[in-house]
């Protein structure tokens, strides 16, 4: 009759075997493989479920939706989003969250807009004034968080109204009309110039958004600096250690965000054509929705900035397709509610993958 | 404005005893709480009512709610003026049910509570409700969009681009009294979107502001790019309407209308981008208010409503340039010289 100790040893020398086997012999199954392909690769879900959401609408609708002139049509409309999401994306990377992105778009347009006709002052002045707000916005918030430890859902949370106040009383609420700015200073829609190749329609703002995710991308992957925005989302502490500048990196980070919000605010005229206080005021929730949606991990340190863009079109596709079937509106929210916990149950498989 | 309230007991009444009140209302106080102090329909429902307090010799208190929805802040601010021993409350509510408790202690305590542009639910839980008559604002620009098309009314293609999924009553009112001034029947009328005339290619929302409506016009003109009627909620989302319609080369053949009567908007008449407007006027809300509060400090009397209404109709006029045969308008020229904002 076995033991207990005799039963003990058997069972660590079983388990030493596995390990070993493991390591050796055993092949991933098919499922660890996904896992391990969507660990490297984080933008490749929501990759799939844009294609397969187009996919389904296309059939679903035919020519209507399948179209070049359609297909355009949903990168017109998630072209502010898109760009607010890059913004985003990079503040998300670094394990931080910023709810003030709408207000500095929102309140960069304004500078830019109440610049020229308040004060008239040229429009290519009065953008690069405006663009200068923008990153003034993001390196205070940048500022608190880096310098005085703030947690950046608090820091945001505050500028957001600060940002959002400071527009209402600066702009008294004021609309400027598109009529206007065509007269005055065409400079200010300059986003909103479009161009059109066979049935597709493309604005400015669109190629805009499309570039500057593509070189983020680029910079993310390629520079010391991208390194670094990875390396202190992942672990501040080590990347710290391993002699990263972290106050500069993150005050680096938030005030490009803040840039690219005022590059945003800019598209925003373009797109609306005229200069209005009110709009962009979800802009903070539905960039954080196509970021999640996206693949980039809340957490910090993982995720590709290409899966934010995936994850705005993700909206718009489901938005415009939704529309189209004369659905009523409250399905679209009901289905991004979907995709968005959706996206987090993912995100916490693969992380579960041992890196 | 002046001819629409002489000959209303209440004009006559205020006006006379504005005239004796002078001396002796230096201790009144009145307290105007607003949805938002941003938006330039309150800021010029503030100015009227401190134009009203200052002639009547009352001391007006404002106060807001930081953005639209702000229930707390308005709650806060009825307390506070109780506290004060102020003799009444103008209100535009943001949440029309909720605030009803807070102003039921209000008139408890003795105060004249009026819900201005915004009925409260229900809407006798305030001592009175000077508003704009929304669905005949709604009334109004259908009619002059049918009367517009003529016989093509028959064939007309409609967009309808209302405020916001929740549907709040001044969505509702403005979508059918458009649809019902069109002629087209509105089968519930306490929604919209559930109309089945194959007129209407479709509804969607725009959150009442120039981004929201611009996607609302490009999501209805991909489903039916022939589109020729617009009814928008108000100016800013016609604004982004006609970006829209702009971009698809389609902004000369299309009839907007639209509900406010901003100055922007009313502009935008004058330019042609939108066909015809109705306006409300929030100065002359806000001033009726005041007086309507002297005179119940005064000697106690209360407000009346509109005769055949269940509130006191501060009036809405048609603003545009092309004026059609059987529908009342006025010219763009009056309208600027009457718009808000």
């Amino acid at each position: 009759m076995p033991t207990d100790t005799d039963h003990y040893e058997t069972s660590v020398r079983e388990r030493r075997a596995e390990a070993v086997a493991e390591f050796a012999d055993h092949k991933p199954s098919p499922l660890q493989r996904v896992q391990h392909a969507l660990h490297v690769t984080p933008a490749l879900v929501p990759l799939i479920v844009l294609l397969a959401s187009i996919v389904v609408f296309g059939a679903l609708l035919g020519s209507r939706f399948f179209s070049p002139f359609a297909l355009t049509l949903i990168l017109q409309q998630v072209q502010i989003v898109g760009i607010v999401a890059a913004a985003q994306s990079l503040v998300i990377l670094t394990a931080g969250i910023d709810l003030s992105v709408g207000a500095i778009m929102v309140l960069s347009s304004v500078v830019m807009g109440q610049f020229t006709f308040r004060y008239g002052i040229p429009g290519p002045v009065a953008v690069a004034c405006g663009l200068a707000v923008g990153t003034a916005c993001g390196f205070l918030n940048g500022w608190l968080v880096a310098r005085m430890k703030l947690p950046p859902f608090i820091v945001t949370l505050g500028t957001w109204q600060i940002f959002l106040a400071t527009n209402y009383l600066y702009s008294a609420n004021e609309t400027i009309r598109a009529q206007d700015i065509e007269a005055t200073a065409p400079i200010l829609q300059f986003f909103g110039a479009k161009f059109s190749i066979g049935g597709a329609v493309f604005t400015v703002g669109v190629v805009f958004m499309i570039t500057l995710i593509l070189g983020l991308g680029w910079v993310l992957r390629h520079t010391a600096w991208g390194r670094h925005v990875y390396a202190l989302g992942d672990d501040a502490e080590a990347a710290q250690l391993s002699g990263v500048d972290v106050k500069r990196t993150l005050i680096s980070v938030y005030m490009l965000s803040g840039l690219i919000c005022a590059f945003a605010g800019w598209a925003l005229i373009g797109r609306i054509g005229s200069v209005s206080p009110t709009s962009g005021y979800d802009a903070n929730i539905e960039s954080i929705t196509a970021v999640v949606i996206g693949g980039i991990s809340l957490f910090g340190g993982r995720g590709s900035i290409m899966g934010s863009l995936f994850g705005a079109l993700i909206v718009g596709v489901f938005s415009l397709g939704l529309r189209l079937l004369g659905a009523d509106a409250q399905w679209t929210y009901f289905f991004i509610g979907v995709l968005i916990i959706a996206a987090v149950a993912v995100d916490q498989w693969i992380r579960k993958v041992s890196a | 404005m002046k001819h629409l309230f002489t000959g209303t007991a209440l004009a006559l009444i205020t006006a006379a005893g504005a005239a004796q009140a002078e001396s002796h209302m230096a201790d009144v106080s009145a307290c105007l709480i607003t949805k938002t102090d941003t938006n330039p329909f309150f800021v010029k429902m503030r100015e009227g009512a401190q134009q009203a307090a200052e002639e009547m010799g009352i001391t007006l208190n404002a106060y807001a709610g930081n953005v639209d929805g702000d229930h707390e802040t308005q709650v806060d601010a009825i307390e506070t003026c109780i506290a004060n021993g102020a003799s009444g409350i103008l209100i535009t509510a943001s949440d029309t049910s909720a605030i009803v408790s807070a102003v039921t202690q209000a008139r408890d305590a003795g105060l004249l509570v009026i819900a201005l542009d915004t009925p409260l639910n229900p809407i006798d839980a305030a001592d009175a409700t000077f508003a704009t008559d929304n669905f005949l604002a709604g009334e109004l620009i259908g009619q002059w969009a049918a009367a517009k098309l003529g016989e093509e009314a028959a064939n007309a293609k409609i967009a309808m681009l209302d405020l916001g999924v929740s549907q709040p009553s001044v969505d509702v009112l403005r979508d059918q009294g458009f649809l019902t001034g069109f002629g087209i029947d509105t089968k519930d009328p306490n929604k919209w979107g559930d109309e089945d005339d194959p007129r209407i290619v479709g509804n969607d929302v725009t959150a009442g502001n120039e981004e929201g409506g611009r996607t609302a016009m490009e999501n209805l003109l991909a489903k039916d790019p022939e589109i020729n009627v617009v009814y928008t909620i108000n100016e800013p989302a016609a604004a982004g309407a006609y970006e829209a319609l702009k971009s698809f080369g389609r902004e000369n053949d299309v009839l907007i209308v639209s509900v406010d009567g901003g100055c922007p908007g009313v502009a935008n008449v004058a330019d042609g981008i939108i066909g015809a407007t109705s306006q409300q006027y929030p100065l002359e809300m806000a001033k009726l208010g005041v007086e309507a509060i002297a005179q119940y400090a005064e000697d106690g009397t209360l407000p009346e409503n509109t005769e055949g209404k269940d509130f006191y109709d501060t009036g809405v006029k048609l603003v545009t340039d092309e004026p059609v045969d059987g529908v009342d308008s006025i010219s763009v020229e009056e309208g600027q010289e009457l718009c808000w904002g």
